[in-house]
């Protein structure tokens, strides 16, 4: 626990070395949090290698009951995720920071974000917990406007955010406090134990509460809308950690209630989970196939990967009570599996985005293009990260799929047919996801790295700065590591997975490199398959070199006998999503519109046509905006009361003075 | 249409049964340089391109093609990309707009490669030797390996000079 | 081990010559005589000696996708149980595997067809990849369904329970996961009513629009990784529903049996698929996505009757 609040307090450190003088600002302050996350990091491996859990105390910081902060192996596994992004990030920081982000206010606001989310998985009172939670979002709120004079979605993005955000908010304060509502202390293991003495519709009650904040945290549809507008307008490195380690915690809390405080509660909870992931994960991988915005493209990822998470978590949950509790741990692995990977490559993905944005000065798919030639390293990464994501073998998507469809799969003996239907529903969005999110990524590394490049940006593209490749390095490091040697891991993910389920013993994975189901039948060993892969690619080059030794010769492209060739002819990423959303439009909606201007003298030449196709948030537009307009013109009609006249202000009063003293009689 | 049903028009099911209408083929010419047929061994892709025909040729192509001549049983198919192909197919005379098309073609194919020359047009100018659109004959921009005269040429004849280049 | 290198290279092989023998069949068909079955293995070998080109603004991607192909179809190659129900790491052959495996493949071709630069590289890449999006679901599903049907996802165990059951063979789920990967090989082999692989008409293209930029050894390579996509896909479909003589006992006596059930058994599908094509013309495009919704409902459907029947 001290290395942990030593972490912390070298965080907070980092917050008060942000008043430094400009020169001394940045490095100072981005290397006392990245000291910080490699220490918290230490903690929470120490914690998941040995198992035990350790716990803080004090009444000093907070009034009331004080400030109470435990580490047990389900929140140090959401720790090591958030430090090794939060690590690289801030490296990442050192060459990336420029203009408004090198404030005092920005840096600061920076770590404390680092600080805080650092400290959730490790809060154990609500006090504590709802602490760091408003930190996280005050300071992420903030940190999205930072470059609001150069794009005014920023403001647009911090207030859907703010509002959606601190709704959740008094949602989870809400359903917390349900909890304690049978005496009993605010502290995690009091609950506990008062859980079973609470009635079925307040645990229901308040898990559904908290199910809405944590879930519009984690980017589940319908809640999603604020993720894509503050994603792609936060600086790179903040949105690598909100989009890493923020949608993460929402996760964390939907286990840590539901699983740990609330044992597991009705079957029916888990199956809402399923559903949300389910809506979460179809949408999101739709929306990623038709952005063009590289930022946007990642954000509608997130929501399609989360997606899969709660399906996993409510997969386990609903099978928990079935006859194959191994099974149940093994989707919660995969589900937590799936979150440090997904910290992984989303990272970096996010590290590289914002590292092309620095290069080229734009975020539009269709203005990029030949980036390979420019920028090798950034587009190595980012394809290793785009190959991980689409579940290419050896890498550490696909073992978190394969394990994941494997918690889903052994599922279906003995369970309940609400729980099949649910596991059936979640092994379709599982297919469908990933043909469409292979679709998103080979439209963002394609058009954006390969290729021509479409612009003067992309044609004057360097690469970044050796801090920034180091940070992204880093991270797809980890992607290689968990997808090679997956059994490396598995010890320390059967443990966090134990420990949120109250405690189990059971160990549903083998030991091994690779990735091996204990009591079922099933296994992968992804390490011997790169084996496999490469003494092909050996052969296929000694081949090469004995019967076919020739260099290539470099010649024009084959333009079937144009005379002019450019760039412009080549697809963007506008075209490339045009099949799919032509397939999809009834989901997405798309809102097209053309202008046409005849020529004055008659109407059947034109003078101007002007053609525009939009694909926003369907969720949006057709669910959030008619309810905000609604109540703006309610807000409009009820201005009429006040009118100004002081007469009409004083009978308001005069009324309602005696409508109370009525009541009261 | 009643009675259009004669004993020669099979379906598809029908055909695979019975006997393929494709003549008898004569013995294979010999190949123009013995090099050529070592590096093709028996397999022969051909793009097609008319710089300036009256199409003619195309449909004596297209029989040659078909199943009365059948050229693809000896190796020979037409392809769409010329970086695919091991060699031009070219029809008609060379005319103005198709010039820079043809060179493009020309630089596209990956060496070695082989020119065949189909029709009097492609040959020698035909009849069109000397109009107006016509830039010259094709031996002006690339010379032929392989000369089909005739106008069109039959396409048994074409067939025999593919057969020349594959050795089958 | 030597069964699995055994099984690559026959499938190298084979795959070609399947090729061969649906070119065949459509000539027949025409009343022609067509080109020797071994044509396609002829084509590849003249291949092989011509000269190597790349387009200018390509980059080390467009050489590289095809031996990516080639090393995915080849390790899947290596796993699968062909011949043989013990392949090199038996244990590890997972159904899931091979099937992330071939969406390898199909992703490392799209990434070369944009990698050209060029207008039809990136068409053929945007179709292949909806088609993809479309069929990778259904693929999955249906092997699914194949592994609730044996109670694990291990290849080798899903063709030994087969063969221990064969009265799941004429089960409703097993025809109708049969009738959605016919659908979906048709689809990601790209032949009719999908994709015309002959078409010469580039707006018409699916897959050959990505490799329009490849020649001479590279092609080669293309061609040889498309045609052991096919060989594998029609072995899986052979031996996941119809598993009688594979080796099982690993002597040489059942390898050589399993070699000749294989092939006779890829033969019939291919005559199958062919008769298909012939008798198909090409599909619009956006009428695609309605044949491969077809092909995934009818997956869920092979789902859930299996767990149904149960």
């Amino acid at each position: 626990m001290t290395l942990l609040l030593v972490g912390l307090g070298f965080c907070l450190l980092g917050v008060l070395t942000s008043a430094l003088p400009r020169t001394y600002r940045v490095p100072v302050t981005a290397s006392c949090a990245a000291l910080g996350c490699a220490l918290a990091f230490c903690a929470a491996m120490r914690v998941l290698v040995t198992g035990d859990t350790v716990s803080f105390h004090t009444t000093l910081i907070l009034p009331l009951n004080g400030f109470a902060m435990t580490l047990d192996p389900l929140g140090a596994l959401f720790i090591v995720a958030t430090a090794l992004v939060g690590f690289a990030s801030c490296v990442y920081c050192i060459g990336y920071v420029r203009g408004e982000l090198q404030s005092r206010s920005a840096m600061g606001l920076f770590v404390a974000f680092i600080l805080s989310l650092l400290a959730v998985p490790a809060a154990s009172s609500i006090a504590t917990l709802m602490l760091f939670w408003e930190l996280m979002a005050v300071s992420s709120m903030l940190l999205i406007v930072v470059e609001h004079r150069h794009r005014r979605e920023a403001r647009d993005a911090a207030l859907w955010y703010g509002v959606m955000t601190q709704l959740g908010a008094a949602s989870i304060l809400l359903g917390l406090l349900l909890l304690t509502l049978r005496g009993g202390g605010q502290t995690f293991t009091e609950i506990k134990s008062h859980a079973d003495a609470l009635s079925p519709i307040v645990r229901s009650s308040a898990f559904m509460l908290v199910l809405l904040g944590f879930a519009s945290k984690a980017g589940a549809v319908p809640l999603h809308v604020w993720l894509p507008k503050a994603h792609p307008e936060a600086p790179s490195p903040v949105s690598a950690m909100m989009s890493s380690s923020m949608v993460a915690m929402g996760v964390y809390g939907i286990i840590r209630v539901g699983d740990d405080l609330l044992h597991g509660g009705t079957v029916w909870w888990w199956i809402a989970v399923v559903a949300l992931g389910t809506l979460s994960a179809l949408y999101g991988a739709l929306h990623a196939t038709t952005s063009t915005d590289i930022k946007r493209l990642l954000a509608y990822s997130t929501i399609d990967i989360l997606g899969l998470v709660l399906i996993g978590v409510g997969a386990a949950g609903a099978l928990r009570d079935t006859g194959h509790p191994a099974v149940a741990q093994l989707a919660l692995m995969a589900a937590l599996l799936l979150v440090v990977a997904h910290a992984g490559f989303k990272g970096a993905l996010f590290l590289g985005a914002g590292a092309v944005e620095r290069a080229t000065g734009t975020r539009d798919l269709d203005q990029l293009g030949g980036l390979i030639h420019r920028m090798p390293v950034t587009t190595t990464i980012f394809a290793l990260s785009a190959c991980s994501i689409m579940a290419v073998p050896t890498l550490s998507g696909f073992s978190s799929e394969w394990l994941l469809l494997q918690g889903l799969l052994h599922g279906f003996t003995d369970a309940s047919t609400p729980t099949l239907i649910a596991l059936l529903v979640g092994i379709v969005a599982l297919a469908l996801t990933g043909g469409l999110t292979a679709v998103a990524f080979v439209k963002a590394l394609g058009i954006g790295f390969l290729g021509q490049a479409r612009t003067l940006g992309a044609v004057n593209a360097t690469e970044v700065a050796p801090t920034m490749q180091i940070a992204m390095a880093l991270l797809g490091a980890v992607s290689i590591v968990l997808g090679l040697v997956p059994g490396l891991v598995v010890p320390l993910i059967n443990r966090a997975a134990q420990s949120g389920l109250s405690r189990s013993t059971m160990s549903p994975l083998a030991r091994g490199t690779g990735l091996v189901l204990a009591q079922l039948r099933g296994a992968i060993q992804p390490a011997f398959l790169f084996v496999g892969a490469a003494a092909v690619l050996v052969a296929v080059w000694l081949i090469n070199r004995r019967l076919v030794h020739r260099s290539a010769r470099r010649v024009d492209a084959w333009g079937c006998g144009r005379d002019v060739q450019t760039a412009r002819m080549q697809y963007t990423a506008t075209s490339f999503g045009e099949p799919l959303q032509r397939v999809f439009a009834d989901v997405l909606r798309p809102q097209s519109d053309v202008e046409l201007t005849h020529v004055a003298e008659s109407r059947y030449y034109e003078q101007s046509l002007k053609y525009q196709n939009q694909v926003s948030d369907a969720v949006e537009q057709f669910g959030y905006r008619p309810v905000i307009d609604a109540v703006l013109r309610g807000g409009k009609a009820a201005r009429r009361i006040q009118n100004g006249s002081i007469h009409r202000y004083l009978a308001f009063g005069f009324v309602a003075l005696l409508v109370v003293l009525v009541v009261l009689a | 249409m009643r009675g259009s049903r004669r004993s020669g028009k099979n379906g598809p099911l029908r055909s695979l049964f019975s006997r393929p209408v494709t003549g008898p083929s004569p013995e294979p010419p010999e190949p123009p340089d013995a090099l050529n047929k070592a590096r093709l061994h028996g397999s022969l892709q051909l793009r097609h391109i008319d710089v300036g025909s009256c199409n003619g040729c195309e449909l004596e192509i297209a029989s040659a093609l078909g199943p009365k001549y059948d050229a693809p049983q000896f190796g020979v198919r037409l392809v769409a990309s010329p970086r695919h192909a091991d060699g031009l197919l070219v029809t008609g005379v060379v005319t103005h707009n198709m010039i820079g098309p043809l060179h493009q073609t020309l630089a596209a194919l990956p060496q070695p490669s082989v020119i065949v020359a189909c029709g009097d047009c492609a040959v020698n100018g035909g009849i069109f030797k000397d109009a107006y659109g016509v830039a010259g004959t094709l031996d002006e921009v690339v010379s032929p390996d392989v000369l089909i005269p005739g106008c069109p040429p039959h396409p048994a004849a074409i067939v025999q000079a593919l057969r020349s280049l594959t050795g089958r | 081990m030597p069964a699995s290198a055994l099984q690559i290279v026959l499938v190298a092989l084979g795959g070609p010559l399947l090729l061969g023998l649906m070119a065949k069949i459509r000539a027949r068909a025409e009343g022609r005589v067509g080109a020797p079955i071994s044509q396609p293995l002829k084509d590849i070998r003249k291949l092989l000696s011509k000269e190597r080109l790349h387009a200018r603004h390509a980059s080390v991607v467009l050489p590289l996708a095809p031996i990516v192909i080639l090393a995915a179809t080849a390790v899947a190659i290596g796993i699968a149980p062909l011949i043989t129900t013990h392949p090199a790491l038996g244990a590890s052959a997972d159904i899931l595997v091979i099937v992330y495996l071939l969406l390898t493949g199909s992703v490392a071709g799209a990434l070369a067809g944009l990698d050209t630069g060029t207008a039809f590289g990136g068409m053929g890449a945007s179709r292949a990849m909806t088609i993809g999006a479309l069929a990778e679901p259904a693929l999955l599903v249906a092997v699914i369904a194949l592994s609730i049907q044996a109670g694990t996802s291990n290849l080798p165990a899903i063709v030994s329970s087969t063969l221990a059951h064969p009265n799941w063979v004429s089960g409703p789920s097993r025809l109708l996961a049969l009738v959605a990967l016919v659908i979906v090989i048709i689809a990601e082999t790209g032949r009719l009513p999908v994709d015309n692989p002959a078409t010469h008409l580039e707006l018409t293209m699916i897959h050959e629009a990505m490799i329009l930029e490849y020649a001479g050894p590279e092609l080669a390579l293309v061609t040889l990784g498309g045609a052991m996509r096919l060989g594998l896909l029609f072995s899986l479909v052979a031996n996941l529903f119809f598993p009688w003589g594979i080796g099982s006992n690993g002597s040489l006596v059942g390898l050589l049996v399993g070699v000749l059930a294989l092939a006779l058994k890829t033969s019939v599908i291919a005559v199958g698929v062919s008769l298909i094509e012939i008798h198909s013309a090409k599909l619009r495009l956006f009428r695609l996505p309605e044949l491969l919704a077809g092909a995934f409902v009818m997956s869920v459907l092979a789902v859930i009757t299996g767990l149904v029947t149960r």
